[in-house]
């Protein structure tokens, strides 16, 4: 087993980090390291692994083989501890349709452990961050996806957690909610948070400080996307991404 | 405590939201009670007696063989006298006793009516009425024997009965303490059973996973509301048992409230552990209905008698909360005794162990 690395500016890091569902494997291996305060966007086509792998980062599923530790953590070990540093927000929408938006807001706040008046003076801030302050009494289920999709975000981070991780949070909505919500995990990324964010649009990933490619629960590239073009010698990241998946 | 009280609130929308699940909650177990209560029919087999026989003649042994040559009744005791009779009763150790009075064989000889005394427990109307009806044909029976052999046209025995704790045997009295035990776990076992599975189905769990929430915090914080649900059901299935079938109440309304407590917090964290294990919401809800429904109904002493069980039924039953929980509603209910520490020692036992299994089997992972 290799100790965990005491180096303070990795945020996310895996090793070998294998899951396999019966014969399986969703997770073949992946070694990866992200740096504190950067983008990190992890690709790949539908099945690849992602959620998967984004899951065991959480520990949300025990990994098969291998590890991955939080800012220094192992996961498999120190699940507790973990939950305080990081924000999720899952792929599938996993908000309570039947609260209002400020509620699920009061809620999330009350589970990771906020006092009323820190819930009230936060949620109100978070409101506004999100623009969805004239939606405060808006039910959930009357949002449009765009801006469910803001408050999930607003959800998953009442704690100010140092880590965030992304899956597909722009999934299926249109060009002005997805920049919407690029310019708040901007905002996040400039504040100092580590962003982890799995996606499907090759513009986003233009956005990353850096990406990895995952193809068949392998990760078969990982550098910034400008030395992702240049190795592959196109000039879009979606150049890359075709080369990548199709060889 | 924060934790579990978020939690406890936002269950309180879900709750407050869906007025149709609410409104279910509450007339289901109005309906199924007003339903069963008119329809319930009843009987069984080899109860045990006790007889005394203070004529001893050939007719009394022939009216005794009469009895317990049945498959409803076996001879438990025979009694030397009259003032042993309750203290067999008390020791459960008959659930009825036949008196045959000196004179007997004589009066029936010469003639004349001649009294049997049954005295049943009356606090148990299925035994009381079996009791009655099968004593009714042994004595039409004999008579015709009797007037056959004789040529005689009279009656010639007259069975009285009386009844210990239940007078006037009101069936009603011991059918809806069945019916409240049985509803209630039903009710208070589905009401949780689709509360973390809910969740499962619709991604939220996943979500309130990657969250320092405990699984204490979510169990507890599921159970309170719906524990107020269920109190209200069951003070209302409870009065409109007092006031539509006239049960009566023979102890205090508050030691019944907290017997009833404990059995509900049985029923809410059972559920609470069907869901836990369980996938979707409609697997929870079947599990649910299956483990509670048919124990409730069959070995909890509520349609059939437990001590006219095989043994390791028997031993079934007394893991089954209804059954102890119907032990103390009939008694408070029909006799007034107020104090059961084994039987509510056990409930409570049983409520803390379902709890904490329930957390314990809450997953902190999606697997
Ligand atoms: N619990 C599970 N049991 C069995 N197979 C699973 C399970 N979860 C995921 N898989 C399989 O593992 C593979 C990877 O799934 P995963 O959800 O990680 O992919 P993804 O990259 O997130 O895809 P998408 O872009 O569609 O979200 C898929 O083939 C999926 O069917
Ligand atoms: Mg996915």
């Amino acid at each position: 087993m290799s100790k965990p690395e005491s180096n303070n500016h990795i945020a996310v890091k895996a090793e070998k980090l294998t899951r396999r569902f019966g014969d399986f494997t969703a997770v073949n291996s992946i070694d990866l390291q992200v740096q504190k305060g950067e983008i990190f966007g992890f690709l790949g086509a539908n099945g690849a692994g992602k959620t998967t792998a984004i899951r065991m980062l959480c520990g949300l599923l025990r990994p098969s083989e291998g590890e991955a530790w939080i800012e220094g953590l192992p996961v498999s070990k120190s699940a507790e501890k973990i939950k305080r540093r990081i924000g999720y927000m899952s792929q599938k929408f996993s908000l309570y349709n039947d609260l209002k938006v400020w509620e699920n807001l009061e809620f999330y706040g009350g589970i990771y452990g906020l006092s009323k008046s820190e819930i009230e003076s936060a949620s109100d801030i978070m409101l506004a961050r999100l623009q969805l302050a004239e939606y405060r009494n808006t039910m959930t289920v009357e949002l449009p996806l765009g801006f469910k999709q803001r408050l999930a975000l607003g959800c998953a981070i009442p704690h100010n957690p140092g880590i965030i991780l992304l899956d597909e949070p722009t999934s299926g909505v249109d060009p002005i909610a997805r920049r919407k919500f690029w310019d708040l995990i901007y905002e996040l990324a400039e504040s100092g948070t580590t962003i982890f964010v799995t996606t499907h649009y090759m513009d986003e990933a233009e956005y990353c400080s850096r990406v990895s490619i995952m193809v068949h629960g392998k990760i078969v590239a990982l550098d910034t996307p400008r030395e992702l073009k240049k190795q592959q010698k196109v000039t879009t990241m979606q150049d890359v991404f075709l080369k990548l998946v199709e060889s | 405590m924060k934790r579990t009280l978020a939690i406890a609130r936002k269950e309180v929308f879900h709750i407050l939201r869906d007025p149709r699940s609410l409104m279910v909650s509450v007339l289901m177990p109005l309906m199924m009670l007003l339903l069963f209560g008119y329809a319930i029919d009843m009987e069984l087999r080899d109860l045990p007696i006790a007889i005394l026989d203070q004529d001893r003649t050939p007719l009394s042994r022939e009216f005794i063989s009469h009895m317990t040559s049945s498959e409803f009744f076996i001879k438990n005791a025979d009694l030397a006298s009259r003032d042993q009779i309750e203290a067999g009763f008390r020791r459960s150790e008959y659930r009825a006793a036949i008196i045959i009075p000196k004179g007997f064989d004589e009066k029936v000889t010469r003639g004349e009516e001649s009294p049997v005394q049954v005295l049943v427990d009356g606090a148990d109307a299925t035994t009381a009425q079996t009791v009655d009806n099968y004593i009714s044909q042994v004595v039409i029976l004999l008579n015709n024997r009797l007037v056959e052999n004789r040529e005689f046209q009279a009656t010639l025995l007259d069975p009285r009965i009386r009844f210990f704790f239940n007078p006037q045997l009101r069936s009603a009295d011991f059918v809806v303490p069945g019916l409240v035990a049985v509803i209630m776990m039903m009710i208070c076992a589905l009401l949780t059973s689709i509360a973390v599975a809910r969740e499962k189905e619709t991604g939220t769990l996943e979500q309130i996973l990657t969250t320092p929430v405990l699984a204490r915090n979510v169990m507890i914080g599921k159970v309170m509301p719906y524990m107020l649900i269920s109190a209200f059901d069951a003070a209302l299935v409870l009065i409109v048992g007092y006031f539509v079938f006239k049960v009566p109440m023979a102890g205090s309304w508050l030691v019944l409230a907290g017997y009833s407590t404990m059995y509900l917090l049985i029923a809410l964290s059972f559920g609470l552990l069907i869901s836990s294990v369980s996938k979707t919401q409609q697997v929870a809800m079947m599990m649910a209905l299956l483990a509670t429904l048919l124990p409730t109904l069959l070995l909890s002493g509520f349609i059939f008698s437990v001590d006219s069980m095989p043994l390791w039924l028997q031993v079934v039953c007394h893991a089954n909360p209804a059954f102890y929980y119907l032990k103390i509603l009939r008694g408070i209910m029909l006799s007034g005794h107020a104090w059961y520490p084994l039987e509510g020692g056990i409930m409570l036992g049983m409520a803390i162990f379902l709890m904490t299994l329930a957390v314990a089997r809450f997953r902190d992972r999606l697997e």
